[in-house]
């Protein structure tokens, strides 16, 4: 592989050759950094795409692969505006040297970013309107008698005459910015976007063949291991490096302030040799206990914030004709991903690449460059897929693990993390505890909604200056974001509903402005965040889950009080068109059984049916669904089975159906096994969630519900995110579901088996 | 350290490790094979399969000495992408994968469950993959792929 760097630097062109080289060799082979680049400028079009002698098309995108299928959409979106086959087109993720800085794949943004008029989408658009234009020049055709087809230009009313794009760019010097008046191929054009486009990795990774980031091999290099503190916020106070000394294959022992880690040989050696070595450590004060700590939240230093306050919610609660007012609580969860992180870090001559699984290659590289002491133009990230992450595992951290490393002993270090040391310390998502009250009219109609939350927050993303946000910068002497008290300001400007602590139901009313889904028009959201022990971070929906948790749950109580149908009175609150057809989607492919919850007439033992739904705009503005979810509950056992799921979502235009289909399945069953099982623990010191005995994630052995998707593919709007809809919905409407069923109303996640026996007791 | 012979997909390799050192370990170190992959190291998510003797076995806690001389398969020896095993056929097709970390172990542990037992039940092939973890929760197209391969068998 040539780097585009090297290529322009040569020629100035716009065309650069392009062979699949594994990047590990390419890198040995141009020494140890190659070409390398400071800044990459997204207004350039030759920062986003490149045009090959052969035709083939590579593009440089910001957004990379963790699973949930961006590889291809966005390798079908080039090949869609650029009119080239699929298998034409090379993606390039997220290499720093390489790819335009488009921060982190995170929040359901990759579509939103990428998949409109603006960025990858709109360079793809403009190298189309290049060629065109070129393809006039060297035609002598005006460019509104040529189309661009299969890699060409061609006339159109002469297919006979064409120029294809690697003769057409060949040697010439572009320069083009991008342009924002370059249009997108209308989406009843599509031929390849829009299209179920098979996932192009399947194939390697069915057979073994899949380079992820634990597969990389570098010439000289070596194997690292993490000594992490026996308990959180314990300080080194001495290293026995004698106790692991004459052990097989150890090289060095490294210590950094509080940051503990053995280089090796090999990994098996690095592995033993970090069990072995003796560290004293001085214990900080204990944790708080994990009995009582949704209450401990509340009697803790704040900083608050209102996301909307009508001001006149308690006289709108005095005078409603009921009221009903209920708290949910939600644990601490943890990504848990399949594989631990690992990564191969090379830190050698004031010069860094790390081969990394992070979310956040530019980020990375400006924390890793302040780890080190270098300079961000001194540090290349190669991002490197890992183990699914569904937000901050510890990607990033074990990529300053093998940074410091490799630093400390100047040559290539890999790291991957015990099962134990990705559990114990990675940033779990937020445990919350949530108040709610509504005031409902003489006709139950809603007319007041308050809603009140503390939640457990330390910092979240490293960001670009923020390494001390994950353990190994913190143990490295990094501080996180401090953690400010504030009391809460009224909200000013616009509202905004990025973390969905606004019911969909409320108007959302901020500075005479309406930007709710709903219709409730007394309303006020208050959040309290508090600071956490654990690491914190943005696990899948983060925020979004727990409040759509309580939000969809408490509207379900609220109409078993007025006796309404659930589907029926969720209709008559939401104000929003697309919220509302998803639910009545949802509700028409489920063939919903309108009537009140619960079902009643249930025996009291043996298996109790029901149903339930829950929906919800994701972020306010960031895709809509709603799902029907089917359940038994076993009355002797408190098992919850779960039927069938029936989903129905519109985020716009559809990439790619097929890989919606499998987001939103994988969606579904991940919110399932956080619904049912998943929960973090600890004792006076530390987690003790640290392997699948103690931290339970559902397995591949169940019985699966039967899950059903409406896709509902909206042209003419912008495209959404898709990846967290469904899991944000999924413990709502199963909590509803189990109400149906039993009459039973769960409040607290997981519903685990004793907890649903104890509720029905 | 002490040399130790191991048959491969098919090869045979001499190597000098140490007798405890999981298994796993020399056929993704010692070895570079890309299908054996790390999960855990406690031998409860099924990501080091390998097949040994006709039974997914746990490479993360089987110490290299106690396989000497048996026949090692893993997934890159059952097919390649241009000529995929059925059952890697099967996942292609469905699609069967998100990150695909965990396609090791549930690919392996499913063939050697069904070659052994190709009339197995829903409740069997549970029951034999209910230590095996998919975090994406591919489950619906896994699923689909395995019965998939279990009806070209049967």
């Amino acid at each position: 592989m040539i780097s585009r760097r090297d290529f322009l630097k040569t020629s100035g062109a716009l065309v650069v050759t392009f062979a699949s080289a594994p990047l590990a060799e390419t890198v040995a082979a141009q020494g140890q950094f190659g070409t390398r680049a400071s800044h990459i400028d997204p207004t350039r079009l030759d920062s986003w795409i490149a045009v090959g002698a052969d035709g083939r098309v590579t593009a440089y995108t910001g957004k990379c692969e963790i699973g949930q299928g961006i590889l291809t959409a966005q390798t079908q979106l080039v090949a869609e505006e650029l009119s080239v086959p699929l298998d034409r087109v090379t993606l390039v993720m997220c290499d720093t040297d390489v790819a335009p800085d488009q921060g982190t794949t995170s929040g359901s943004q990759s579509t939103p970013t990428n998949f409109n008029e603006r960025n990858l989408a709109l360079a793809a658009a403009t190298a189309r309107e290049t060629l065109l234009e070129l393809g006039s020049a060297r035609l002598g055709t005006p460019v509104d008698q040529l189309a661009a087809a299969d890699g060409a230009i061609v006339v159109r009313s002469d297919p006979s005459k064409r120029v294809a794009y690697g003769d057409l760019v060949a040697g010439k010097k572009l320069n083009v910015q991008l342009d924002r008046s370059a249009k997108r191929k209308p989406q009843n054009e599509w031929t390849i976007l829009g299209r179920p486009a098979p996932r192009i990795d399947m194939a390697a990774m069915a057979t073994g063949q899949f380079e992820f980031v634990h597969n990389v091999r570098v010439p000289g290099m070596l194997h690292g291991a993490v000594v992490r503190p026996p308990s959180v916020g314990a300080t080194l106070a001495s290293v026995d490096e004698a106790s692991v000394r004459g052990l097989p294959g150890v090289v060095k022992v490294v210590a950094r302030k509080n940051f503990v880690g053995v280089v090796a040989e090999k990994p098996w050696q690095a592995m033993q040799a970090a069990a072995k070595l003796k560290a004293a450590w001085t214990p900080a004060a204990p944790l708080p206990p994990q009995r009582g700590f949704y209450e401990h939240l509340r009697t803790q230093p704040s900083r608050d914030a209102f996301v909307v306050n009508s001001g006149d919610v308690d006289a709108a609660l005095a005078k409603a004709a009921s009221v009903v007012k209920a708290t949910y609580v939600h644990p601490y969860q943890m990504h848990g991903s399949m594989g631990t992180s690992c990564a191969v870090a090379d830190v050698r001559g004031g010069k860094a690449t790390v081969w990394s699984p992070t979310q956040s290659a530019y980020p990375t590289r400006a924390g890793v460059a302040a780890l080190l002491g270098l300079q961000p133009d001194d540090v290349r990230v190669v991002f490197t897929r890992g183990a699914g992450c569904y937000g901050l595992n510890g990607a990033d951290t074990v990529s300053f693990d093998a940074a410091l490393l490799s630093h400390a002993v100047g040559r290539p270090v890999r790291v991957q993390l015990s099962r134990r040391d990705e559990m114990a310390w990675e940033n779990y998502g937020f445990a919350y505890s949530i108040d709610q009250r509504a005031g409902i009219d003489a006709n139950g109609t809603i007319v007041a909604w308050d809603y009140e939350a503390w939640f457990a927050s330390r910092g979240g993303r490293p960001g670009y200056d923020r390494p001390g946000n994950v353990v190994t910068g913190t143990l490295a002497g990094l501080e996180p974001q401090p953690f400010r008290p504030a009391q809460a300001a009224e909200p000013s400007g616009e509202f905004r509903n990025g973390s969905n602590a606004a019911p969909s139901y409320v108007a959302g009313r901020v500075a005479r402005k309406a930007g709710g889904a709903g219709t409730i028009a007394s309303e006020r959201v208050l959040t309290h965040t508090i600071a956490s022990p654990f690491f914190t971070g943005p696990l899948r929906s983060p925020s979004r889950l727990q409040n759509t948790f309580a939000h969809e749950c408490f509207l379900d109580e609220i109409a078993a009080q007025v006796k309404a149908d659930p589907v029926a009175y969720r209709l008559r609150h939401l104000s929003d068109a697309r919220l509302k057809a998803v639910v009545s989607a949802a509700a028409k492919a489920a063939a919903w059984d309108a009537r009140p919850s619960p079902r009643g007439g249930a025996a009291r033992a043996g298996l109790a049916a029901g149903r339930g739904v829950a929906c919800v705009a994701y972020e306010g503005d960031n895709g809509y669904v709603a799902m029907v979810a089917e359940v038994d509950v076993d009355r002797a056992t408190g098992q919850i089975q779960p039927k069938r799921f029936v989903v129905a979502q519109d985020c716009g235009p559809i990439s790619n159906p097929a890989g919606m289909r499998n987001e939103i399945e994988g969606g579904a069953l991940q919110g399932l096994s956080r619904a049912l099982g998943e929960e973090v623990t600890w004792d006076d010191r530390a987690v003790t969630s640290i392997d699948w005995r103690t931290y339970h994630s559902l397995p591949l052995g169940i019985p699966i519900p039967a899950i059903e998707c409406v896709l509902i593919d909206t042209h003419g709007v912008e495209a959404m995110g898709a990846g967290e809809t469904a899991i944000t919905v999924v413990a709502a409407a199963i909590g509803n579901a189990v109400f149906d069923a039993t009459g039973v109303r769960l409040r607290e996640v997981p519903f685990t088996p004793e907890r649903v026996k104890r509720a029905l007791a | 350290m002490s040399a130790i012979t191991l048959r491969v997909n098919g090869k045979t390799h001499t190597l000098d490790v140490d007798p405890a050192t999981p298994l796993l370990y020399v056929l993704s170190d010692d070895l570079a094979l890309r299908g054996p992959k790390f999960g855990c190291g406690l031998g409860q998510c099924g990501a080091c399969a390998a097949i040994v003797s006709g039974r997914a076995i746990r490479t993360c806690v089987t110490p290299v000495s106690t396989v000497a001389g048996a026949d090692i398969t893993t997934l890159e020896g059952l097919g390649t992408p241009e000529r995929p095993h059925p059952i890697q056929q099967a996942f292609i097709d469905e699609e069967a994968a998100q990150c695909g970390f965990c396609l090791n172990g549930v690919i392996l542990t499913a063939k050697a469950f069904l070659d052994q037992h190709p009339k197995a039940t829903d409740a069997e092939l549970q029951q034999a993959t209910s230590t095996v973890l998919c975090r994406c929760f591919t489950h619906v197209r896994m699923w689909k792929a395995i019965k998939r391969y279990a009806a070209e068998k049967a």
